[in-house]
């Protein structure tokens, strides 16, 4: 049986609503549209001159090996971030759920790289990593390891990835440890005095009890690779060196605000945007269907 | 209601009145000054001495407000007044970096060219007061000048005397004229260890492709490097270009050179003692001043001795004024513009924001003055930059460049020699690729401003 909330006045629904409805539409499907609009359009920065060009931007972007690389870059980027992300959490949410002296400290620590934004925390990893003014760095280089993110391209996108995905670990550790302390204890109680090691006990009731959590972290974490990290990268690496950290989205700033070129940019963004809907759609339909609540 | 009597009141009532009549009055005084806004991109200290002349220019006379407030880098400000002249109130002037010069070219009715606002305000003005290098960068082929010069800088070379005695060298008698001489003595303090890294360059494009060609008297781009039209091609596929990164490729496999990365982000290893040779932009001086510490000198950028005509005038960086249109501006708003602008050309403000700054002296007159006064020898090596500004007679390839994103025209130039130093292609292969992916971007703003 369905459960209905009855208003008595059609139109208290409504206003309740209009609060949120009217930040998407000016945030968010405003600009959004723009980007639609913009993206059909071939026209100099100041907007003087504008020429319709119905589908050639896009024709141009995705035909450019330049931007395939970038896409090629994201998948790599996005896939290591949310791995990195997520993995590290959930171990360190399960250990802070055993803690039971000095449980919040613990917490908080870890809660604080979330607090950092990300310019500033690429800027303190800089200084870690830095190969001549940076603690690691220069004893990497000691060691006889040739550590250099400005030269060296894989190494500069293992940095932002490092970095990118570190700042999400408290993120995603607070969902785990939320997910682990809601457990229903019983389940637990039972497995452990039918004899069930705690490392089974994981794989077999804990692990499948925090699906949800774990989906819909996979989702925020992937849309947080996409979008979040224009910070980290642009602090550290400005994409470069050569090309090694242009992401999609760095890529989108690059031709948009260095470049002037907003056709171009904005033909990315739409792409961008579809990508991410398409993603998303997928994770709902299949990988939802595994979950359990 | 009942009138008022009482003699106490009267005076009340008629203070009143006279303060009313005395607060219009001071409204109208204010009222009548002409607003202007600046946007500059100059972070401290040199934002704050920039906004001193605004505020000069204030106190000097009873018509004219200039209200300068910074709007973050030199990119950033450049967006925020596009974005602000398609909502229609662009600021009246804003600086914009030499790269945008371009852009801001071809905006069409967006830009007020200064020879127009000179023209139509009556202000007296002589674009011929400029040092040539300056002038050229500013103007149209035929000499009319379009924005207005302010802070310029020019590439040079900044060597740590310390590092080259402790290499056994004498700073004083080494020669650092040619590249083979800078090469052999940037490996000579690698291999003796005064310093970890030989030498190092900031701002890779500005100065190994820009100054370069300028330096060596060939084209980056065809059309007079885009001065005379927006169908120029670039042309740092030459052959001199590919020794000159084959020769940065060498250096950096016998350890003379280590690459320090993208726009400034080498500036910090110069004043830190880790390179002891860079290039970098002449504005960097007062960061070497307060941060050096070992004795350093300053050179000209050094050049290959078997090229005919080398070396010629180098080019200039830095900033310029630019005035914008909005629907609603008046001429006495553009009277205002051009008053402020003959305020800050005048040789006294010249001198005092080269002597303050470190930047170049714009005018000429300000270093001969400055000579004569001994200024140059109080402070060794800052007259570098002009006296190699000023060397030669500016030729089309050294006036200056006008290419349409040059923004994105340096980052794909960083990009493709950043992949030849990670040994992915060769010398030859990354300038083609920047050539050719350089031309894409050059035929797009074509496209986009024709």
């Amino acid at each position: 049986m369905k459960r209905r909330t009855i208003y008595r006045h059609k139109l208290l629904p409504y206003l309740l609503l209009a609060p949120q409805l009217a930040v998407t539409l000016v945030f968010f499907f405003w600009p959004a549209g723009q980007a639609i609009y913009q993206s059909v359009l071939i026209q100099d920065p100041f907007g003087l001159r504008t020429q319709f060009v119905w589908l050639e931007n896009f024709q141009i972007v995705l035909t450019n090996p330049v931007y395939l690389e970038s896409v090629r870059v994201t998948i790599i980027f996005s896939t290591a971030v949310t791995l990195l992300a997520m993995a590290p959490a959930l171990l360190l949410a399960v250990m802070a759920d055993q803690v039971v002296r000095g449980a919040s400290g613990y917490r908080t620590l870890i809660v604080w790289p979330y607090a950092i934004a990300p310019a500033v925390a690429a800027v303190l990893w800089l200084f870690i990593f830095h190969p001549s003014i940076g603690q690691i760095g220069q004893g990497l280089r000691t060691l006889g390891i040739p550590w250099d993110y400005r030269i060296n391209g894989d190494q500069a996108l293992l940095l932002v990835i490092f970095v990118s995905a570190w700042k999400q670990v408290s993120y995603n550790f607070l969902f785990f440890l939320a997910g682990l302390q809601s457990m229903p204890k019983t389940i637990l109680e039972a497995a452990s005095i039918d004899g069930a090691s705690p490392r089974r006990r994981f794989w077999m009731i804990v692990f499948p009890l925090l699906s949800p959590t774990t989906f819909f972290l996979l989702v925020v974490n992937i849309i947080y690779a996409f979008f979040d990290t224009f910070g980290v990268i642009h602090a550290l690496t400005q994409g470069g060196p050569g090309r090694s950290t242009t992401t999609m989205m760095y890529r989108v700033y690059r031709d948009g605000v260095i470049n002037l070129d907003l056709g171009g940019s904005s033909a990315q963004s739409v792409i961008l945007m579809t990508a991410v809907i398409i993603l998303t759609v997928v994770q709902f339909k299949y990988i939802e269907r595994r979950v359990h609540y | 209601m009942p009138s008022i009597t009482s003699p106490i009141l009267l005076q009340v009532r008629r203070l009143g009145v006279a303060t009313l009549i005395a607060a219009f009055a001071l409204g109208s005084a204010f009222a009548q000054r002409v607003e202007v806004e600046f946007w500059h991109g100059l972070t401290q200290p040199l934002g704050g001495l920039l906004e001193e002349f605004a505020a000069d220019f204030n106190a000097s006379q009873d018509q004219y407000h200039v209200e300068a407030s910074f709007r973050g880098t030199y990119p950033d400000t450049m967006v925020a007044a596009i974005a602000a002249f398609r909502a229609g109130n662009a600021p009246h002037i804003v600086q914009m970096f030499e790269v945008g010069t371009a852009t801001l070219m071809h905006a069409g009715g967006a830009v007020k060219p200064v020879y127009e606002l000179f023209e139509e305000t009556g202000v007296d003005f002589d674009p011929d007061i400029y040092i040539p290098a300056i002038k050229g960068y500013y103007s149209l082929p035929d000499g009319r000048m379009v924005s207005m010069p302010f802070n310029s800088s020019t590439a040079i070379m900044w060597v740590n005397n310390d590092a080259l005695r402790e290499a056994g060298l004498d700073p004083e008698t080494t020669p650092l004229e040619t590249w083979d001489q800078v090469r052999a003595v940037a490996k000579e303090v690698v291999d003796s260890g005064a310093a970890p890294c030989g030498f190092s360059m900031a701002w890779p494009t500005w100065t190994q492709f820009e100054q370069f060609s300028a330096i060596h008297d060939v084209p980056l781009a065809t059309r007079a490097n885009g001065m005379e039209g927006l169908d120029a091609e670039l042309m740092i596929n030459s052959e001199l270009h590919v020794r000159h990164v084959q020769t940065l490729l060498d250096m950096q496999a016998e350890g003379s050179f280590t690459y320090g990365g993208r726009d400034s982000n080498a500036d910090a290893l110069f004043p830190s003692g880790e390179c002891a040779i860079l290039h970098g932009s002449s504005g960097l001086r007062a960061r070497v001043v307060r941060e050096a510490e070992f004795d350093w000198s300053t050179h000209m950028l050094p050049y290959y001795d078997d090229v005919p005509n080398a070396p010629l005038n180098s080019i200039i960086g830095g900033a310029s004024f630019w005035v914008m249109t909005a629907p609603d501006r008046t001429d006495a708003e553009y009277a205002a513009v051009a008053e402020f602008f003959n305020f800050i050309s005048t040789i006294e403000n010249a001198r005092r924001w080269h002597v303050e700054s470190g930047f170049l002296p714009i005018r000429f007159g300000v270093f001969e003055e400055l000579e004569a006064e001994g200024f140059y020898e109080e402070n060794p090596g800052a007259d570098i930059p002009y006296l190699q500004l000023t060397r030669a007679e500016p030729t089309e390839n050294s006036r200056g460049l006008r290419l349409g994103n040059m923004p994105e025209i340096r980052n794909i130039i960083q990009e493709e020699f950043e992949l030849a130093i990670q040994g992915q292609q060769t010398a030859q292969q990354a300038l083609d690729n920047a050539v050719q992916r350089g031309n894409v971007v050059l035929r797009a703003f074509e496209r986009a401003n024709r």
